[in-house]
């Protein structure tokens, strides 16, 4: 129990004392994950609005195989990119190991099945009230996945909220990749992992209560916006 | 006004599904000029039948051939579903939906927009979100976002159902307003006193098939087949 209150106060003092390291550090996670997010979300959105719209041989097939990886261990995730990357792999030439941009491929593969699988399930439902109307009115393929991705943007931005906590809350592929190397890779759930190894459980839950404060900003942010759709305001 | 697409010419249509025939076959040629109102039981393939017409369902057999080709012809119909499929958008941004998608500019769509609106009386609704409608007031939305395209054709599948009388009155007026306009207009309805007040021809289906087609005058008054002469006294056939 003291670790918990010792874990509070450490937080709150880094929090008010903006302490540099923590800062650093909170901007670091948020980038990762925010520069993940945005690339997964251009990958995932069009592909599960274009699996809901479009009838091909495998479709199913596709689809199952999304859903699978939704489940991703990150941690095989994070051995992959490793061999991948690493100098005796297929992309070691590009010297991205140990580098952000190393944690954020990382990110990508691990929340781009999740994006793409809950983009699917909104769209389809929106496909199949739209369905009639956007046939009838001629529409191009392209047409409709940009209506449908527009006009279901509330739940794409859950999607995309889902995506940015399973990326920000995520530890066992970017350690592996990024080497959790101080000013260069380390994040909040790296930062964490560290502390307790070394024993400092205050400013080990101290992090963990700033990663926390940010999952709730993640929920309350998705909270508001649902909200809204229920309301009825575009 | 003649429409370039008449006459249409439907040759032996028929559409099956799961070894199911559900319209067919069917043969029919609809002149450029007229308000053709089909008729007929549930299950008759009335909503088939538009939707073939309209392209919209695929045909299993025969086919149906406008004057200039099929692409071109699909540029200028539109068509109102029997439950109005609102846009999750504002009123305003339904009517727009189909100018831009045809490429105009989003301040001439929106003038357009505005004047619709106010046709159906939604001038003051244009911020609000469509879904959120009255059913008869997505009707009329329904019907201006289709009128709005300036269609040659324009396809209707029971309009008017559910509505009450006043909001089937104002579905009315534009649909008269429309024809006089040059719009050819090909719709469904269960009402024969819908007929009588707009057909210049009917279309009478059953189990799927043409059993009259003609003036409106010589298929309600004089009725050549048993089953519509049930029909007509509201029998169930």
């Amino acid at each position: 129990m003291t670790e918990i209150w010792d874990g509070l106060r450490a937080a709150f003092w880094l929090i008010a004392h903006l302490d540099a390291n923590l800062v650093e550090i909170t901007l670091r996670s948020l980038y990762v994950s925010l520069m993940a997010l945005a690339i997964a979300c251009a990958i995932a959105l069009p592909l599960g609005a274009a699996l809901a719209v479009q009838r091909f041989k495998y479709r199913r097939a596709v689809i199952a195989t999304l859903n699978a990886f939704m489940g991703l261990p990150p941690v095989v995730v994070g051995l992959i990119v490793y061999l991948l990357l690493s100098r005796s792999g297929p992309f070691g030439v590009l010297g991205l190991l140990f580098t952000p941009t190393a944690m954020i491929i990382a990110q990508v593969i691990i929340i781009t099945p999740l994006i793409a699988s809950i983009t699917h399930q909104a769209i389809r439902e929106l496909w199949a009230e739209y369905h009639d109307l956007l046939i009838s009115l001629n529409t191009s393929k392209g047409q409709r996945i940009m209506t449908l991705i527009w006009d279901g943007r509330r739940a794409l931005l859950t999607a995309a909220l889902a995506g940015f906590g399973r990326g920000i809350g995520e530890v066992g592929a970017i350690i592996i990749v990024g080497g959790n190397i101080d000013h260069v890779t380390r994040v909040l759930t790296t930062a964490i992992a560290l502390e307790t190894s070394k024993g400092d459980f205050a400013l080990a839950l101290g992090l963990g209560f700033v990663l926390i404060a940010l999952s709730l900003l993640v929920n309350y942010a998705t909270h508001a916006l649902s909200s809204t759709e229920r309301s009825g305001r575009w | 006004m003649v429409s370039p697409l008449f006459p249409l010419s439907v040759e032996n249509a028929s559409v099956t599904r799961r070894g199911k025939r559900l319209l067919g076959p069917v043969n029919l040629t609809l002149p450029a000029d007229g308000f053709t109102v089909v008729i007929g039981p549930n299950g008759a393939g009335k909503t088939t039948l538009l939707k073939v017409l309209h392209g919209i369902e695929r045909l299993s057999e025969g086919s149906v051939s406008w004057s200039i080709a099929t692409k071109e012809a699909r540029n200028k119909q539109a068509y109102v579903f029997q439950r109005p499929i609102m846009l999750r958008r504002s009123v305003q941004d339904n009517l727009i939906y189909p100018l831009t998608l045809a490429g105009l500019s989003r301040r001439a769509a929106l003038i357009q927009a505005d004047d619709w609106a106010h046709r159906i009386g939604l001038g003051d609704a244009m911020d609000r979100p469509a879904p959120q409608l009255s059913g008869g007031e997505q009707q009329k939305l329904a019907l201006a976002r289709a009128l709005i395209q300036s269609p040659d054709v324009l396809f209707l599948d029971e309009p008017c159902a559910n509505l009450d009388g006043p909001a089937t009155r104002d579905i009315e007026t534009l649909l008269r307003n429309a024809h006089a306009a040059g719009t050819r207009i090909i719709m469904t309805t269960h009402s024969i006193g819908q007929v009588r007040r707009l057909a210049s021809d009917v279309i009478f289906l059953h189990q799927g098939q043409v059993h009259e087609h003609g003036l409106r005058a010589a298929v309600l008054d004089t009725p050549q087949t048993s089953e519509l002469a049930a029909f007509l006294i509201g029998d169930i056939i």
